[in-house]
């Protein structure tokens, strides 16, 4: 067999330790570590508990702020909602985050599809039984061509959110112009969101039993009142929000780089913010991961003498 | 030369095991006179805070997802199911800060500290579907937020982080036997390879046979 060698490197490489040896118990040392951490986490549980914000319910955004919901509805249908606009791997309105041209999830593709103004608008109001006026608006609707839908979508969102926009007896009230079936539309959909209908009408669009929440989540994310609650539980993404818990609870604070970088000028601002943090995130954790075999980076603990606290007994003894 | 017992898989594995790894490695009673800093202690805390963590996992995936939203008991649990967490992340980034003063990863001992980053980076993403699968206004905030960086990479393709159930399911199977997996290679590698020695102050060079 044959043998090369290589100069020793500090940084890589140590001698046999051929020094002298103490007892040692790890079975009592873990068993320790048991206890300590058992009654630890038995001890912050009792004095503090943990946080449960009941899950917000497409009912209570629209009893709460009709008109946001209305908002939501009208763009939707007339394509300038956060998820109608959003691509893939939902649609092909946009492209997706790049960089050096690239976009990985255009690449992907499209694998969850959704529609917005057919899943989160138009399919609940005709589902909804023995309500000819629902039918009728949604037939007048479908029976249009693209652009007269478009023009009435357009014209609806714009007054709704005009500063004229008002409720009556949770039903939004809008400028008299020309919507089409556009505002009966919305208007049966804010009534039967208020209900607490169409919570149960998009969970069960595909079938009965359903563990997937794809749809109502990205609807209601698409409005104001999801974010609203989460910036006053300063989780918001320009509050850190990654790393905090509601209330006062510590939540995923080993999130702390990955949430600095959407803080950071040019970042916080950059329409391909998520890609490009991402792939920061990945490299550092590769350098990381492969920080003994890169020189310079494998000297640091030498040179920060931090060893010399750790081993200071060591040290003294020799 | 070749024999009837080296074609044996199971005797040569047995015999491989037991070389690379000999009771007296495995469960050592000795350590190194320089093994003596409290710093130390802080992989075995994390291995004890997995074990809480794990425990109080599977009573919360034995009665069921919701089940902590209406009952005092499931809630109880719920809490020290978070706050063995937060320990075990504590412990764990302790431990990792501390391995890297000793640059460990010296004397062939770079794939422990790989695989130690690797399960770090594992056990977020463990804990990170844990958020999605609490059922409650944070699963959902942070699901709609997570989307776009998951979606940016491609990955929202076939890791939706808006589907419940799929969430569930990779934070209480895949991940978990990920993490246990890798913590298992990560500490058999502590045990062949032992404990990093300290740094020679003289700074001796010396040839290294590879």
């Amino acid at each position: 067999m044959t043998k090369s060698s290589r100069r020793f490197n500090i940084d890589r490489d140590v001698a046999p330790w051929t020094g002298a040896t103490r007892p040692y118990d790890i079975a009592k040392e873990v068993a320790i570590c048991f206890l300590v951490i058992g009654l630890l986490t038995v001890g912050l549980s009792v004095l503090f508990s943990s946080p449960d914000d009941p899950a917000v319910t497409l009912k209570q955004w629209a009893v709460s702020t009709p008109i946001d919901f209305a908002t939501t509805a009208a763009t939707e249908l007339d394509g300038t909602g956060g998820t109608a606009g959003y691509g893939p791997p939902y649609n092909t309105a946009a492209d997706g985050p790049m960089v050096l041209g690239i976009s990985p999830a255009k690449i992907a593709g499209v694998h969850i599809p959704v529609d917005a103004a057919k899943d989160f608008v138009l399919s609940p109001v005709a589902a909804l039984p023995e309500n000819p006026v629902a039918s009728q608006a949604i037939a007048t609707y479908e029976a249009a061509s693209v652009e007269q839908r478009q023009t009435w979508a357009a014209n609806y969102d714009a007054a709704v959110t005009a500063s004229t926009v008002t409720t009556a007896g949770g039903k939004v009230i809008v400028a008299p112009g020309d919507y089409g079936p556009v505002a009966t539309i919305v208007d049966q959909l804010v009534a039967m969101a208020q209900s607490g209908a169409l919570d149960t009408t998009m969970l069960t669009q595909q079938r009965f039993f359903s563990t997937d929440f794809t749809k109502p989540l990205l609807f209601i994310s698409d409005g104001s009142f999801l974010a609203n609650k989460a910036a006053i539980d300063h989780l918001q993404g320009d509050q850190w929000g990654m790393m905090n818990e509601t209330g006062s609870w510590p939540g995923q604070a080993w999130l702390w780089l990955y949430t600095m970088w959407y803080q950071v000028p040019g970042l916080s601002t950059s329409d391909n913010a998520d890609l490009q943090v991402f792939l920061i995130i990945i490299g550092l954790t590769l350098l990381l991961a492969f920080l003994p075999f890169i020189p310079g980076l494998r000297s640091i603990p030498r040179w920060t003498r931090v060893y010399k606290v750790i081993w200071k007994d060591h040290y003294r003894n020799m | 030369m070749t024999t009837a017992t080296d074609k044996n898989w199971t005797r040569s594995l047995r015999k491989a095991g037991e070389s690379a790894f000999p009771p007296e490695r495995l469960l050592p009673d000795t350590q190194p006179s320089y093994v003596a800093s409290w710093i130390y202690v802080f992989g075995a805390l994390t291995m004890a805070a997995l074990g809480v963590v794990t425990a109080t996992g599977l009573v919360l995936a034995v009665m069921g997802p919701t089940w902590w939203h209406h009952s005092s008991t499931g809630h109880f649990i719920n809490s020290m199911h978070l706050w063995s967490v937060e320990l075990f992340f504590f412990a764990m980034v302790v431990h990792l800060w501390g391995k890297f003063f000793m640059a460990a990863w010296r004397g062939n001992r770079a794939l422990t500290w790989i695989t130690g980053v690797v399960s770090f980076v594992v056990s977020i993403g463990t804990a990170f579907t844990g958020y999605l699968s609490q059922t409650n206004f944070d699963s959902q905030w942070i699901a709609t937020q997570a989307k776009d960086g998951i979606n940016s990479t491609g990955g929202g393709a076939v890791f939706n982080v808006l589907n419940f159930g799929q969430m569930l399911m990779w934070h209480i199977t895949l991940l978990p036997i990920g993490v246990g997996a890798i913590v298992v290679f990560h500490v058999l590698l502590v045990r062949r390879r032992g404990v990093v020695p300290p740094f020679e102050l003289s700074g001796a060079k010396e040839e290294v046979a590879q």
